[in-house]
């Protein structure tokens, strides 16, 4: 909460020395004022109603109040981000008073972190959500992005699997791109983070400990957004990390025990309908392949998981040091076995003041080590296909000891592109990682002595990884099998690759702010006006894979032993916030963006923002209006820049050197190939304008609150992938800034504390989106026979594509065959809707429909608190989301199960509702409605209160995370970030009990 | 304090200023690319850039086996030059039937592909990819443009060498084009790469351009056999020559069967042109050291695409050969092969024009005991009707392509891999344009040469002298038999399609196969199929094209 304590401070120098002035009293007040977790508050304001009179609470909460003569009083005591609360008392000579105060449901006065600073949500003119901590998801969180997931109206926030941080794909009103980056530009501290990955770590975000975050601010329009310019046309997601708080120093402990488990297995034949199946259909051969085990290989490979997360924080003052520790340690075991994740954090903030507050310095670190293990997640794939009725050890030490299929016509050896024993797959594969990270910024802010409006800000962040690891094969493992000559023509097995990628990225900041109060022209103007210089830099280094006896593989002999990717960013920027009479507000921006991925002359972008607001429930006739106590309208528009999901040479069109298994020979000499790279020279930003209109409302006093935005945003100069004309560039499809997309969509969001006692209360949220999108260009000249691009690879013919963007439809949307159904309800295998009636089935007669993204989706979170019990729940549905599931569609299918290879394989149950032969991939028969409602989260809290005399507050959680999913969709869960249901690692079930201790 | 403050803020704010403008133009390298003026500056440099527009043809992209594809939007295995080409003239015809449910594939056997199929539209933009990788060398390898790196003398000519071949290799891919697609898109190093959208050009100006175009590097091409092995020369030139002669006809509508014998003739009386003895040991995994009896290291292959097991990897060409053929009960460790990937075999057409074999069982591997050696055909477990294409043991398994070692057997460099090489053209092909030219009414050549031709073609086959049991008389030597003949011979090699066409039993319903037009026993195709459509990707990209007739639009 970063938002109170500068605030604090020069609320208590003010207190104070006014304190010091009023002496000549008869009777006093004093006393102690505490939050809601039972800590001192300093610097709130306590004042005697109807007079003058008001004190400070220092440091360490207490407050003294002097002068006052016998009688009744009512004291206010009142802190930004906190409800207002009087307290009636009685004075007789000198009189000592505690009072709790509680935060606010939805304050106005709260300070929201924009970009490049702070605003009063009161004057925010844009589409800005801010979620703190005290509405953040709890239960076994693992990376920050899971925090606020279901909490904001047009945010999407989807888990890529269960795999133990395995991170999320975080779409803002539904991303804005269509092959350039959809990502949100993510600033934590200042500094703006990098969308590239880490090597060896599932997501990037996953080194940051949750633990440390106090607040996300989500610039949804671009009105807010555009300040941020360059890589803002995906929204932008401001991370601010819990600061040290004033006086003596809190200890906050947590812990965490879970336990994951798996919800639900693949649908596949059970190993007596597999027999039953096999020999109904299936020839000599096969059915002479059946076994005689029971194995249900999904038992085999997944686990229960035991997992604990432990947090202990530290902040405080020593002397004039704010500053808050935090060490963090988490161990997640995945629910596919192998699968781990260990992680050391740290995290620093010292936010220290010098001159009188007119220096601030603000200093943070976060630093994290991370260990990892993945688990060869082709086992899922594999434990649907092997034959279950084969045992799961052969008795014999081959292969580790796993029974593999064998090839009966070449005895001894593995029968080719046969499926691998998934348990074998699992445990002979060492896949592991280590990767540090620190993201620092140091922050220096100074207010000018002769000039106090104006502040100048320079500030340094640095964002530094070392993702490095190994994968390790033993050579007994079946997928070592065939092996590979040594450099004397030996077969060898076994492998070692090993892979280290440093990642550096700078930003050097500097700013002027400016800010005002035109008394008695009853306005307020805030500016800033700054300059930015990011740089981003990847080394990775390559590495030769080595057999099992430490011999290198010739093959694999790098080209180059590093490879270096850089670009740096640079920008001006500025912004102007006028509000006049606290009713009509205006804010406009502008920032210019110079990216060295384009080619020099094209590499300027201009980003430019208006945005004016209208406080209805300022004027007059609303003023004083005791239920509708705010309104206030918004209209923006703005136009923010992409650049990113692109390469960063790509204008230049070099050339490259193949790799050494890529020569060619002329006469006994072979040569190591120059190839000419594709280029695009003309590429450029892609740009985004946003419209944006909405209404913030809040009913009595903030008990009943929320926001409602329409937004139209179109896409011009798309970085989309488009066909190149044959024998006009050395790539036949290259991403060109061709085309145009639009969004429109509606979000809402309501929040009411529809109970709110001292013992009960009851705060409920609903947020709803509905986006719709469709691409309305994607050609340099209208062409009504583009047939369209094909993307989304699905499983089973090499090379099939199910979805496709088109002209007219939803990006990524499927396109599929129209199944036709027999009398008795089951599809006819290879029987299609012929569209174009010239009796061939063909591409022609495709159908371009639905698409992954949901059409509305909607978060509901409720908290109920009695006395010292607290529970709640939060949930997510989406609806119109649509899933292909390639599962049943590759192995639902006879000639997988009885296949040609000569092999016995397991497959989708789909296989009896269909009876299909031959794969039909592209019937929309796999195509299903994924809509869902997913109970998220459910929790519990009780707490103890002090447990230990006067200190130590306890508390005790249980979450149950991934409670249940109400869905028609037949695979193992309906939410996907890809639209392709292929063999994801599944999302576990996890209980989770929790204990907090402060003292 | 007041002004000094002042003049520090404007300094920053000018730095940030000069800073940023600085950045407009700054250049940032990649530490592992080269431009095209390093890379074209060295000799080196030049045989490093021709070694890729030669390993296009054998390399689907930079990192092999997979990983940096060439060609975009179709699976990089499949994207192999040879590949695709196999696929669109031997999945077509009676020659192969393949069990793969990779888009496009089946229609190609079921004759009922359409302007998005994967398979054509891969050999499309491979064809166009390599022609695209010959233009820009040339363009790099003016003579001004080599004498201004200071390059002279022998590195100087052959440097023109590579001109001249890279200009042979263009030819052969619009070839390739004006063969499955009659009317590509066409453009040549007269013009700037991406700084024009290429014109359409038809099927007989494309026939002009190629015939033009060899004719004009004929002369100056490295004499036959004296180039470096996997490089065009001379004779490379005459048997490209032959072969687009012999389909004059097909492509143009005016025959040239005089050319055709012409240019045959000459590859076949060039000194070192011959057969091999054994006609086993051509496709296996060291067929580049395969010699003709008393020909020094001079091999029957005219120009080869070469692959390698461990150095030129992919899951094309020969690897796909090798690999794709194998399944069943086929005994993997005589190909050389760890697994075979059940797909391709052949149909009963072929078998039929083969004597009968004496045994089935598998145990005179790699063919049969049969008396014509060519019959490399796998028996046991197969079936040779076909129920269903799809199922691996329907149609009979074919072991012409085994990536082991000649005489030793002994697996080539990797398992996973093939080493060998693939002839684009080879001596036989040369008799038997020859013999079928003089059939059409050739009058460059004579009968009694052609049956001799035919003759020394069989003989090998047999094992058998002249006048023995391989031998036919000038009576057996008629057209039928030259396209059986050329089955037998040529068989898997890429050129059944192209061969049915121009004895017009490709389309229509006078010659049938197991499954042509998608029925069991075959039924007749329209004959625009004689033509692969332009795809619709490149029709929507490049508006000068217009699509073949009979596929919409």
């Amino acid at each position: 909460m970063k938002k109170t304590y500068l605030i604090k401070y020069v609320f208590l120098l003010f207190f104070v020395l006014s304190a010091a002035a009023a002496f000549a009293q008869t009777n006093v007040v004093s006393g102690k004022v505490f939050d809601e977790t039972n800590q001192p508050l300093p610097g709130a304001t306590v004042a005697v109603k109807g007079t003058q009179k008001s004190a400070g609470t220092d440091a360490n909460g207490n407050f003294r109040i002097t002068g006052l003569s016998n009688g009744t009083i009512t004291l206010q005591v009142s802190f930004v981000g906190y409800k207002t609360m009087e307290k009636i008392v009685s004075v007789t000579g000198n009189v000592t008073v505690t009072i709790g105060l509680m935060p606010a449901a939805n304050d106005l006065n709260e300070v929201v972190v924009i970009g490049y600073g702070t605003e009063k949500k009161k004057d925010l003119t844009g589409s800005i959500a801010t979620v703190t901590a005290k509405d953040f998801n709890t239960g076994a969180v693992t990376t920050p992005e899971q925090l606020i997931q279901g909490k904001v109206a047009g945010v999407s926030i989807i888990s890529n699997s269960g795999a133990p941080g395995s991170g999320s794909q975080i779409l803002i009103r539904g991303g804005a791109s269509v092959n350039g980056s959809n990502q949100p530009l993510i600033v934590v501290d200042g500094v703006p983070l990098s969308n590239d990955g880490i090597a060896g770590a599932a997501s990037p975000l996953d080194l940051i400990n949750p633990n440390d975050i106090a607040t996300f601010s989500i610039l949804k329009d671009a009105s807010a957004a555009a300040i941020y310019g360059n890589r803002a046309s995906n929204g932008v997601i401001i991370i601010t990390t819990k600061k040290g708080k004033a006086g003596k120093p809190v200890i906050n402990f947590n812990t965490q025990l879970s336990i994951g488990k798996l919800t639900k297995e693949a649908p596949i034949l059970s190993p007596n309908q597999f027999r039953a199946y096999v020999k109904a259909n299936g020839d000599s051969l096969h059915i002479a392949q059946l076994g005689t085990a029971n194995t249900d290989w999904q038992k085999q490979i997944y686990q229960t998981s035991v997992s604990n997360d432990n947090n202990l924080s530290v902040s405080g003052t020593a002397g004039i040091l704010p500053y808050r520790v935090s060490v963090g340690y988490t161990d997640q075991k995945g629910i596919l076995k192998t699968s781990s994740l260990n992680r050391y954090t740290a995290g620093i903030n010292l936010s220290p003041s010098f001159l009188n507050d007119h220096l601030k310095v603000d200093f943070n670190f976060l630093g994290s080590q991370q260990k990892e293990r993945f688990a060869n997640e082709g086992a899922i794939g594999a434990a649907n296909n092997f034959n279950p009725t084969d045992p799961v050890y052969s008795g014999n030490s081959n292969f580790g000891g796993y029974y593999e299929i064998m090839d009966p016509n070449n005895p001894g050896t593995l029968k080719a592109l046969a499926p691998l024993n998934p348990l074998g797959l699992l445990n002979e594969e060492q896949n592991r990682s280590t990767v540090y990270r620190g993201i620092g910024s140091l922050a220096v802010d100074y207010k000018l002595h002769f000039f106090p409006d104006v502040h100048a800000n320079v500030s340094y962040g640095y964002d530094g990884s070392n993702g490095q690891g190994y994968n390790d094969f033993p050579p007994t493992a079946a997928s070592q099998y065939v092996g590979a000559k040594d450099a004397n023509g030996v077969i060898q097995h076994g492998s070692n690759t090993k892979y280290k990628t440093v990642i550096g990225n700078s930003t050097i900041d500097a700013h002027l702010s400016y800010s005002h109060d035109f008394k008695s022209a009853k306005s307020h103007v805030d500016a800033v006006a700054g300059y930015s210089d990011q740089n981003f830099t990847t080394t990775t280094t390559n590495f030769a894979t080595y057999f099992s006896n430490g011999e290198v593989n010739p093959t694999t002999l790098p080209t180059y032993p590093t490879g270096i990717g850089q670009y740096d960013l640079t920008s001006v920027y500025g912004r102007v916030n006028y509000a006049y009479d606290d009713k009509y507000l205006l804010t406009g921006t502008i920032r210019t963006d110079v990216s060295t991925r384009f080619a020099p002359g094209i590499r300027t972008g201009n980003f430019p923002s208006v945005a004016a607001a209208w406080v209805i429930s300022n004027e007059d006739f609303l003023k004083n209006n005791p239920v509708l106590t705010n309104l206030k309208l918004r209209v923006g528009w703005g136009k923010t820049g992409n650049q990113d999901g692109i390469g960063d040479y790509e204008y230049l069109g070099d050339y490259s050197l193949g790799t050494s298994t890529a020569q060619y020979q002329f006469g006994n000499t072979f040569y190591p190939v120059y190839r000419p790279g594709a280029f695009y020279a003309n590429r450029t930003w892609e740009e985004t304008a946003t419209k944006n209109a909405g209404i913030d409302y809040g009913f009595l006093n903030g008990r009943i609150s929320g926001a409602i935005d329409f937004y139209y945003r179109t896409t011009d100069h798309l970085l989309a992938q488009i066909n190149e004309p044959a024998l006009t560039n050395f790539a036949n499809t290259i991403v060109a800034n061709i085309g145009n997309m639009r969004d429109e969509g509606v979000e809402f969001n309501i929040t009411g504390q529809i109970i709110d006692t001292k013992d009960i209360s009851w705060t409920a949220n609903i947020n709803m989106t509905l986006n719709r999108n469709k691409i309305t260009n994607l050609t340099a000249v209208a062409n009504p026979n583009f047939p369209g691009l094909q993307t989304g690879g699905i499983s089973g013919g090499v090379g099939t594509y199910i979805q496709l963007n088109q002209v007219g439809y939803t990006k990524y949307s499927y396109a599929t065959y129209q199944q036709v159904y027999g009398s008795d309800g089951r599809p006819l295998d290879g029987v299609y809707v012929d569209r174009n009636g010239d009796g061939v089935i063909g591409s022609s007669d495709l159908v371009v429909r639905h698409s992954p993204d949901p059409q509305e989706y909607f978060g509901f979170n409720s908290d109920l608190r009695v006395k010292k019990w607290s529970v709640g729940f939060s949930a997510r549905a989406n609806l119109g989301n649509y899933l292909y599931n390639n599962i049943s569609s590759s192995t639902g299918i006879e000639s997988n199960f009885i296949n040609g290879l000569g092999i016995d394989e397991n497959g989708s149950s789909s296989v009896l509702k269909t009876g299909f032969v031959q794969g039909q991939y592209l019937s929309d028969y796999y195509l299903e409605n994924a809509s869902f409602f997913r109970m998220d989260n459910v929790h519990i809290g009780y707490n103890f209160g002090k447990v230990f005399k006067n200190t130590g507050d306890l508390k005790i959680t249980g979450n149950v995370q991934n409670v249940f999913i109400i869905t028609k969709y037949t695979g193992v869960d309906p939410e996907s970030t890809t639209g392709i249901d292929n063999n994801q690692y599944p999302r576990p079930r996890t209980y989770v009990l929790g204990l907090n201790l402060t003292l | 304090m007041k002004r000094n403050s002042i003049k520090i803020l404007l300094a920053l704010g000018l730095l940030s200023f000069g800073i940023t403008s600085c950045k407009k133009n700054l250049i940032l390298i990649p530490n592992n690319q080269l431009t095209s003026e390093q890379v074209f500056s060295t000799p080196a440099g030049y045989t490093q850039a021709m070694a890729k527009v030669y390993g296009a043809y054998a390399s689907t992209g930079n990192t092999g086996p997979y990983g940096n594809a060439d060609i975009q939007g179709v699976d990089e295995g499949t994207s192999d030059f040879f590949r695709e080409f196999w696929n669109c003239q031997e999945l077509t015809t009676d020659e192969a039937v393949i069990t793969y449910g990779d888009p496009g594939v089946q229609d190609l056997h079921n004759m009922v592909w359409d302007a998005n199929n994967a398979v054509s539209r891969g050999l499309y933009y491979r064809s166009l990819y390599q022609i695209t990788l010959c233009n820009n060398f040339i363009q790099q390898a003016t003579p001004a443009m080599v004498a201004s790196h200071s390059i002279s003398g022998a590195d100087a000519a052959n440097i023109a060498n590579y001109v001249l071949e890279a200009r042979f290799l263009r030819a052969y891919q619009y070839w390739v084009l004006m063969d499955v697609f009659g009317n590509p898109p066409f453009a040549t190093d007269a013009t700037k790469i991406g700084s024009a959208i290429p014109p359409r050009i038809a099927r007989k100006d494309l026939y002009a351009y190629i015939v033009g175009e060899l004719k004009a590097i004929e002369p100056s091409m490295v004499a036959p056999n004296k180039n470096l092995y996997g490089r065009a020369d001379q004779a490379a030139v005459w048997a490209l020559l032959a072969r687009v002669y012999l389909n004059a006809q097909v492509y143009t509508g005016t025959a040239d069967y005089n050319d055709a014998i012409t240019y045959a003739n000459k590859v076949i009386t060039t000194q070192g042109y011959g057969l091999i003895t054994n006609f086993q040991n051509l496709m296996l995994a060291n067929n580049n050291l395969n010699t003709i009896p008393g020909g020094g290291t001079v091999s029957e292959f005219i120009l080869t695409i070469n692959y390698d097991g461990t150095k030129t990897q992919g899951y094309g060409g020969s690897q796909y050969l090798t690999h794709a053929s194998v399944g069943g009960s086929m005994p993997t460790a005589k190909f050389g092969i760890a697994g075979g990937y059940a797909g391709s075999r052949t149909t009963s057409n072929i078998i039929s024009l083969f004597p009968t074999p004496p045994t089935t069982d598998g145990t005179k591997f790699p063919s049969n005991g049969d008396v014509d050696s060519r019959a490399e055909f796998w028996y046991p477990g197969q079936s040779e009707t076909i129920n269903s294409v799809t199922t691996f043991t329907d149609g009979l398994g074919v072991c012409k392509f085994r990536d082991v070692t000649i005489g030793g057997g002994a697996q080539g460099s990797d398992p996973n891999f093939a080493d060998m090489d693939l002839p684009l053209f080879r001596v036989p092909e040369m008799y038997l344009i020859y013999a079928e030219a003089v059939l059409r009414g050739g009058t460059t050549g004579d009968a009694v040469t052609a049956l001799g031709y035919i003759n020394k073609i069989r003989e090998r086959a047999y094992g058998s002298q002249p006048g023995g049991a391989g031998d036919i008389t000038a009576e057996q030597l008629t057209l039928p038999f030259i396209l059986d003949e050329r089955a037998r011979e040529l068989f898997w090699e890429g050129h059944r399609r192209t061969d049915l066409i121009r004895y017009g039993l490709f389309t229509g319903g006078s010659y049938l196969w197991p499954f042509k037009g998608g029925a069991k026993s075959g039924v007749g195709v329209a004959d625009y199929r004689n033509l692969f459509p332009i795809p619709q990707s490149d029709l929507a990209a490049n508006p000068n094209l217009r699509q073949n007739p009979g596929y919409g639009n």
